[in-house]
């Protein structure tokens, strides 16, 4: 039992346990923070793309010495089918900026830094510590936390739980369950490398510029899914993701998805030559608005990925991790201020403050855009992608058919594929799921 | 795709590093006498491919390459097929990117 009693105990320093121990610290609460991993970074897995916006509220100066990769001037979203893809590339040099939006980063390299950011704000930071479960009273209300190291039970006013999308203590506690497998997808990457300038020349990017490509189609094989490539200083970070469910109904393995967008015609020639450093995995939370579950109770709040805060359409979640992370911490500053007790009432005022922000209001507005994309996925991933291909072709193939006949072919392979009445329902639940 | 590549999941494995809590594993198939289909799932779903069947047919994990990402709880905690928790402090997968 360690003896010294804290405000406040944050469990998981990935983005959303660093943001809300951070914001902790700095407000001169006595924080404590503990991680499993060998250093805060080390079991941290995302693509990934920083979005500066968010840091800046917790940072401000974040530029100065953060370990970032290249910040974004291009999106492609690639709809392949197995030999080809149709893009839509969005470039522009306004993305130069003095201080730039988006950023590639490197988790584990990252949130190191983030964590030495959070040390140096006061925080106790313990690494290598697995927390088992939550220290309730003999009324239920969270006291605080029991670890693996020995005697290792701390208590605290409050605990913030940003223990990630395998939330263990929570559902062990009855707190939320565990998503099920149509609300959470696998994803596999891997990390390419390859030289700076070879990089910059097959993504045709100058100095620190970067790029990213978003990927849906044959790829994931009729799944609900995406592959990604990511162009970071010195290495490529490339992956795909698929359902769970989707996993579990098709069979297909996610090295076995991972090796086929690797060969893709499109993708072999960016990461030729490469050496791979890295395999890894994680589960990102896809339920939407819907399966956010309750946030705060007696004696704890819950941040990050652990609330399955995350924006599936926009592939935002690091973002939404941090900003959560963010309010929970000033819910609890403020309540602490009053010196009031952190019972679910009082704590209710997390929400409350969340609702308000964009992490609520944008997951309300997609809504219903998962359950589309999830029941429909043969025609969303799989079917489109290839009509939208061979009408590519049709379009740009000069072969002395007449135009209006190639029209006319392009026309009737989507009405034959999904129908005048399918096309217009998916053209109709697309746009009530997106309004 | 017309030809599934031959993956070896070892080998991406390989390229990570790993501290192994010896004797201590921190997933638990449930015993059984023949599996389910979630249980036949992993088979494939785990990306690590940590689960294999024994001689008797009976699903088997080894979770010493576990990525630690969650696929098998998802699949198997609510049943009670699968025990799944972190491993110890600063034991298992160490990711140097991540």
């Amino acid at each position: 039992m360690i003896h010294e009693r804290f405000d406040a105990i944050v469990v998981g320093a990935g983005m959303a346990g660093n943001a809300a121990a951070l914001t902790l610290a700095k407000r001169g609460l006595k924080v404590i923070q503990l991680e499993r991993g060998e250093y805060s970074g080390s079991k941290n897995v995302q693509g990934a793309i920083l979005y500066a916006d968010m840091l800046e509220k917790l940072i401000p100066d974040f530029r100065e010495d953060a370990p970032l990769e290249r910040h974004l001037v291009e999106q492609r979203f690639w709809m392949m089918d197995d030999r080809s893809h149709t893009g839509l590339h969005y470039r522009s040099d306004d993305f130069n900026e003095e201080r730039p939006n988006r950023y590639t980063i490197i988790r584990a390299q990252f949130d190191k830094w983030f964590s030495s950011k959070v040390r140096e704000a006061g925080a106790v930071v313990l690494c290598e510590t697995t927390v088992t479960e939550l220290a309730q009273d003999a009324y239920g209300r969270v006291i605080g936390v029991k670890t693996d190291r020995y005697g290792g039970e701390i208590h605290a006013d409050v605990v913030v739980l940003a223990e990630g999308v395998n939330g263990l203590l929570g559902s062990r506690a009855g707190l939320r369950t565990t998503p099920p497998a149509d609300k959470v997808a696998l994803a596999v990457k891997e990390m390419h490398f390859l030289p700076r300038e070879t990089i910059e020349a097959r993504f045709n990017l100058s100095g620190d510029e970067g790029t990213v490509i978003e990927a849906v189609g044959t790829i994931s094989r009729g799944m609900t899914g995406m592959g990604f490539i990511y162009a970071n200083k010195e290495c490529v970070s490339l992956g795909i993701g698929c359902l769970v469910s989707d996993f579990q109904k098709s069979g297909e393995t996610p090295y076995g998805l991972l090796e086929a967008f690797k060969r893709h015609p499109s993708v072999a020639p960016l990461i030729a030559g490469a050496e791979v450093k890295e395999y890894s995995a994680h589960l990102i939370p896809e339920g939407g608005y819907k399966a956010i579950p309750q946030l705060y109770g007696e004696g704890w709040v819950v941040v990050g990925d652990a609330a399955a805060l995350n924006n599936a359409i926009h592939r935002e979640g690091s973002n939404l991790a941090m900003t959560s992370g963010r309010i929970a911490a000033e819910a609890i500053f403020q309540i602490k201020s009053r010196r009031d007790p952190m019972t679910a009432e009082n704590l209710a005022l997390y929400k409350k403050m969340l609702d308000d922000s964009f992490v609520i209001k944008d997951l309300k507005k997609y809504k219903d855009m998962p359950q589309l994309l999830h029941i429909q996925s043969q025609n969303f991933f799989l079917t489109y992608p290839q009509l939208v291909s061979k009408a590519m072709q049709n379009f740009v193939r000069v072969d002395g058919t007449p135009k209006v006949e190639k029209e006319r072919t392009t026309l009737r392979s989507f009405v034959k594929a999904r129908s005048w009445t399918g096309l217009f329902g998916d053209a109709f639940r697309l746009a009530r799921a997106w309004r | 795709m017309t030809t599934e590549p031959t993956v070896r999941v070892e080998d991406k494995l390989f390229f990570n590093r790993y501290l192994v809590d010896s004797g201590r594993p921190h997933i638990k198939v449930r015993p059984h006498t023949s599996p389910s289909m979630n249980l036949l799932s992993l088979l494939k779903a785990c990306p690590a491919k940590c689960y294999e069947l024994n001689d008797k047919g009976q699903v088997d994990v080894t979770p010493d390459g576990c990525l630690e990402c969650g696929t098998c709880r998802i699949i198997g905690e609510a049943s009670g097929e699968i025990e799944w928790s972190y491993p110890r402090g600063g034991y298992g997968v160490l990711f140097k990117f991540g």
